[in-house]
């Protein structure tokens, strides 16, 4: 595959400094996943969680390859989709806090995460609505020469959603990026075990070019992305990643994933996107004291986040509804007490 | 003159608003090319080609997804689901995406029209003629317009694609080949969403409908005149937010409220409106009560679809019997 090729040359200074980059963004969302952990088991945030650990090279390779012309549509585990475009961490802690200085003040939570001003539709709560949503996004964003993300898992492309919007994105050449992470799971099953076919044919028989990627590695996604991106803009239509990747945490903050066979894990973290990016940044003749700093920058800025956050205020319920609740125009409720 | 045909008000403002706005693209089964299987959007693709009105695939959780994806992205889809009886496929991205997005992102709406046809008595059967109002009433976000003149028509449909927000657009499929006043030219005017119109003045009963109901309900405040029970006619016009000062006003003056609603009895959009009435004008009211279909499908032989339906003589009768 060609990310072997690009494995075999040397990068040069600019490849270096993305990458040492890229290799920032990736550790900034793994130690975000740790801390939403560690706070989730305090009690300081509510619900649940579906973190992003382990899947850190898609969504940054694939971010690195965007402009703000784009739109990207992630899933519920987007923790990682909404960072990578730039998303603060601090501005999403603070909506997983529930403060009033979340990101969407507080409203969203986990699983609803939205930010236009970074390209960012939201977090698809429902399986396979990304898909859709950066479908229509794309109609949208053709116009300036945007492209449209949509991030969805394994379990997804048996939804009626994948069907339907590949055609779909076919059909009226669609610059459209379908990101599939296949982590292997769909929730507690083997995604295999309940799927006819294969990802890829799936997507070819829509009309839809379609490649594997290896998941773990950010160079090999961002060289992918940055291939379907040229031809999306092209006017070429939409193309389907298919990142290879694994989550190391359950699917939910409930689940202890038993089901894995033993050793899976374990071979999986060996490779762990974090560690094949820095061993290839040393190779790249990168000094470690400079990954080094970078991790401790990182863990500065998240404790700084942390403190910031668990004092951060309260929304205020009664500055809900008149903003946000239903633009209802209602006459009667408008004047409840007064008319009667 | 009664020049304008019902489905011919809807394609002209379709007209106007995709002529005013490019972002406003029109898309469905069938509309394009072939006009729309109940002939309310020829020539448009003609107009506006194929970037602006399409033909989709008969793929209904894809049209409904995109178009809430193109709408957060700065477009104004207006969406053709043909029958309403199909609005279940398209529902996911409407109430979990598009009914929320305002909320959830505090700053940016979603604005999209979805169309479809509604209501029975064209012999189409039990999943081809359903009111599917009551589906979408619970949602909050959601605004549901249902015209019964071609010049409402008109004004609200432009008002639903200026809207910033999703809105549900019905078209009762008996109400097409209906005709009203020509416009006047350069288009009539936009009628604002939220607001009912008293159709028909009276002083003994208030008979609140929309749709092909409010034209029964039209003529059996004709046969009661001739009875001399003066009814007055409220238009809703919008379901969805519910104008609750006009009826409360109207039943201020008459103390009788009867709903009319195409639409199963239970959980439909007429006990919501006695509910609003009740919590604001109770002291006022001597009776209140609903004339809806009954709880079961619709039947498809003609004279068990027109038993079904609540017509004319029907709301004549219940009113002089509880007079």
């Amino acid at each position: 595959m060609t990310a072997t090729r690009t494995a075999n040359a040397g990068w040069r200074q600019e490849e270096r400094e993305l990458f040492l980059g890229l290799y920032g963004e990736m550790t900034r969302i793994r130690r975000f996943e740790e801390l939403i952990q560690s706070l989730f088991l305090k009690g300081e945030v509510y619900g649940t969680t579906h973190l992003y650990s382990g899947q850190e090279a898609v969504a940054v390779g694939v971010s690195s390859a965007l402009d703000e012309r784009d739109r990207v549509a992630g899933t519920y585990r987007g923790h990682g989709h909404a960072l990578a475009q730039g998303v603060g961490a601090s501005e999403l802690l603070d909506e997983m806090l529930g403060r009033a200085t979340g990101i969407n003040g507080g409203r969203s939570g986990s699983m609803n995460v939205t930010s236009m001003r970074h390209g960012y539709m939201g977090s698809y709560g429902i399986v396979g609505g990304s898909i859709a949503a950066a479908t229509g996004a794309a109609m949208a964003v053709r116009r300036q020469g945007g492209v449209a993300v949509a991030y969805f898992g394994d379990g997804a492309t048996n939804q009626g959603y994948f069907f339907e919007c590949l055609n779909f994105a076919h059909v009226f050449r669609l610059p459209v990026l379908f990101v599939c992470e296949n982590n292997l799971y769909m929730e507690y099953t083997l995604t295999e075990a309940v799927s006819g076919g294969d990802i890829l044919s799936r997507s070819v028989s829509l009309g839809v070019p379609a490649e594997q990627v290896d998941g773990m590695e950010v160079w090999s996604v961002r060289e992918a992305a940055g291939r379907a991106v040229e031809r999306a803009r092209a006017g070429e239509g939409p193309t389907l990643l298919e990142a290879q990747t694994y989550r190391f945490v359950g699917h939910s903050r409930s689940d202890p994933a038993r089901y894995r066979p033993a050793g899976e894990l374990e071979r999986w973290r060996e490779r762990d996107p974090l560690v094949l990016t820095r061993a290839r940044l040393e190779r790249e003749g990168v000094e470690p004291a400079a990954l080094d700093a970078i991790e401790s920058a990182v863990a500065d800025e998240l404790e700084a986040a942390r403190e910031r956050g668990l004092a951060a205020p309260w929304p205020d319920p009664a500055t809900l509804p008149p903003e946000f609740a239903e633009q209802l125009g209602d006459r009667a409720s408008a004047s409840t007490g007064a008319a009667r | 003159m009664s020049a304008l045909e019902f489905r011919t008000a809807i394609r002209d403002a379709l007209d106007a608003e995709l002529d005013r706005d490019e972002n406003v693209i029109v898309f469905g089964e069938d509309v394009a090319v072939a006009g729309g299987v109940f002939a309310v959007t020829p020539g448009l693709h003609d107009r506006y080609g194929d970037g602006r009105v399409f033909d989709t695939p008969i793929s209904e959780l894809a049209m409904a997804g995109a178009a809430y994806g193109a709408a957060v992205c700065g477009m104004r889809p207006v969406l053709e689901i043909m029958f309403g009886d199909f609005l279940p496929l398209a529902m996911d991205s409407l109430v979990n995406q598009a009914a929320k997005f305002l909320f959830l992102d505090g700053e940016h709406g979603c604005p999209l029209v979805i169309r479809c046809v509604v209501g029975a008595g064209g012999r189409f059967g039990a999943i081809h003629s359903q009111m599917p109002v009551s589906w979408l009433h619970g949602i909050p976000g959601v605004k549901l317009v249902a015209p019964s003149t071609p010049a409402d028509a008109y004004g609200l449909m432009r008002a639903a694609i200026q809207d910033d927000n999703p809105v549900v657009f019905f078209e009762h499929k008996r109400l097409y080949s209906t005709r009203g006043p020509a416009l006047p030219a350069g288009g009539g005017a936009l009628l604002p969403l939220g607001r009912a119109a008293v159709v028909r003045a009276g002083s003994d009963v208030t008979i609140v409908s929309v749709m092909k109901g409010v034209h029964d309900s039209l003529a059996a405040a004709e046969t009661l005149a001739a009875q001399g029970v003066e009814a007055e006619v409220i238009d809703l016009r919008t379901i969805r937010p519910l104008d609750v000062e006009t009826i409360v006003a109207s039943v201020t003056k008459t103390s009788r409220l009867v709903v009319v609603e195409e639409g199963p009895l239970t959980g439909g959009w007429a006990g919501e409106t006695i509910a609003r009435v009740v919590e604001h004008a109770l002291g006022d009211l001597d009776d209140a009560w609903r004339i809806a279909t009954p709880d079961g499908p619709v039947p498809y032989s003609p004279p068990l679809e027109d038993a079904f339906l609540p017509g004319a003589e029907r709301i004549a009768a219940e009113i002089l019997e509880r007079r």
